[in-house]
């Protein structure tokens, strides 16, 4: 077996593996033991470097005991080097994920690819989740592919763009008139009375999460088996951030890096910014937010891994940064002027935070700094709908000296 | 007055049932009486310093009372308490 066990972080009590995520002692958060001698056995550069151009090549270090029957191919997204905006900034060594190019568009696929494969492992017969929008698309995607039952809470005041992008697949579809918190709240609570119901985010998040490690392998792998000098991410729940970092030092431990010296930057909207809060104020808790920003998908106040997050920046010397609305916007504009990219807001955060952390000189121009765009622009289009410019033509046109002085 | 508190699953092998009814005017009254019913359940609950377990939300009325007074947050006649794991979302 791959895995061992669930155990607490906190208290490190054991639990038998199943669909459950908080410790009956002490309430933290519970994480999947791998069996690291089996995983040894069955690993290699090789064998990675020749498996499916998707996520599942890296099937031997997620948790999963059988061979995965969900797949959308997820994963395995281009890591583009960003010459234009690295010229801009003054950064010779830029590279973007760009993990908006998963089947819907976020980089939730990845997590709900080992999420819906360990539903199926356990026989559970309905996917759920709490979503900001990105989660909701993907559930109910790999639920259609899967054949399983979907039902996706979401605030109802999400954009209407995300609304549809899961609506397609027809998962039943609940809004909750509030914050992403109660959404939350409400799902903890039904998760624990709902037989058969596998809620990604909750009773399956020591698997699901597991999920975003690949993001870092894929950067490791895809930057030549090398180590990023620094990785930025955007923060919401904060789970996303720790697991990148997770990935990158399974890697170490197997061998197949060394010397990680990746400073970790998370970036948050100044509208819900309670991780950067407490990196600033030295904090070694969360004081929760109520989330007001055009950057939806990452609008957590009560972040699970907040507090996770905080120590990671500590421990890598990373930092974090908070942005305002109209430099998330401009941080879209730019990404999409010079490099092609369009990203949704939470991927307009990550590049405002690049541009500050250049302009502060936080980061030396020769590093490798790898920026993670993890969604969609078309995802958020009111956040640039404004102002949009155009050179208007008659149809009938027929002078050509009218035509050429207008294009 | 009387409150409704919501159990989460790994209490209710201390309480059996997932809904309890105490009295109380604030929730850390409210958390005081459900400890007198419940021998050791606070300690559960509150971590030695007094304050709520960073891994526990505490909800009056749907509201985190972490928005409000933490555990001087006052309860009304017929509010429910909600004790929901934080690790959870996201």
């Amino acid at each position: 077996m791959k895995v061992n066990c669930l155990s607490c972080k906190v208290c490190g009590q054991e639990y038998e593996v199943g669909p459950k995520y908080v410790c009956e002692m002490c309430f933290g958060p519970l994480e999947v033991q791998y069996n690291w001698e089996y995983i040894r056995k069955n690993i290699s550069i090789e064998k990675i470097s020749e498996g499916p151009k998707s996520l599942w090549r890296y099937i031997d270090l997620l948790p999963l005991e059988s061979d995965y029957e969900i797949d959308l191919q997820a994963g395995f997204t281009p890591l583009v080097k960003a010459k234009n905006l690295g010229e801009y900034l003054g950064l010779d060594n830029l590279w973007i994920k760009n993990d908006s190019l998963n089947p819907t568009f976020s980089f939730k696929d990845r997590v709900v690819s080992v999420a819906s494969n360990k539903a199926k492992e356990f026989g559970l017969t309905t996917l759920a989740c709490a979503s900001t929008g990105n989660l909701a698309g993907s559930i109910a995607a790999h639920g259609a592919k899967g054949g399983l039952e979907t039902v996706v809470f979401i605030p109802k005041n999400l954009e209407k763009e995300k609304i549809v992008s899961a609506a397609v697949y027809n998962p039943k579809i609940v809004t909750v008139d509030g914050t992403y918190d109660d959404v939350n709240r409400i799902c903890t609570m039904l998760a624990e009375e709902k037989e058969g119901w596998a809620f990604a985010n909750i009773n399956m998040r020591p698997f699901y999460s597991e999920g975003s490690k690949t993001l870092g392998y894929e950067i490791v792998e895809q930057l030549g088996w090398e180590v990023p000098d620094n990785i930025l991410c955007p923060g919401g729940s904060g789970s996303l951030f720790t697991k990148v970092w997770k990935g990158i030092k399974e890697f170490e431990k197997l061998g197949f890096i060394e010397n990680v010296n990746t400073k970790m930057h998370i970036a948050q909207a100044k509208g819900c910014c309670p991780i950067i809060n407490a990196i600033d104020n030295g904090n070694d808790f969360i004081e929760p937010v109520i989330p007001d920003t055009i950057a939806k998908s990452i609008a957590i106040g009560n972040p699970a891994d907040g507090l996770n997050s905080v120590n990671l920046v500590n421990k890598t010397n990373g930092t974090g940064t908070s942005v305002t609305e109209n430099e998330i916007i401009q941080g879209i504009k730019l990404l999409a002027e010079m490099e092609g990219i369009f990203t949704e807001t939470a991927g307009g955060v990550v590049i405002a935070s690049l541009i500050k952390l250049s302009k502060q000189n936080k980061l030396s121009p020769s590093e490798k700094t790898v920026c993670l765009i993890t969604g969609n622009g078309l995802k958020t289009p009111d956040a640039v709908s404004n102002n949009i410019k155009t050179i208007d033509i008659d149809s009938k046109v027929n002078n050509l000296e009218e035509l050429l002085s207008k294009v | 007055m009387t409150v409704l508190i919501n159990i989460p699953t790994p209490l209710r092998v201390i309480t059996k049932d997932r809904t309890v009814e105490v009295e109380g005017n604030t929730l850390s009254e409210c958390i005081n009486n459900l400890d007198e019913k419940f021998n050791g359940i606070k300690k559960r609950l509150i971590n030695d310093d007094g304050e709520i377990n960073k891994f526990i939300n505490f909800y009056i009325n749907g509201e985190d009372v972490r928005h409000s007074k933490g555990l001087e947050t006052e309860t009304k006649p017929s509010s429910s308490i909600d004790i929901v794991p934080a690790m959870a979302g996201g």
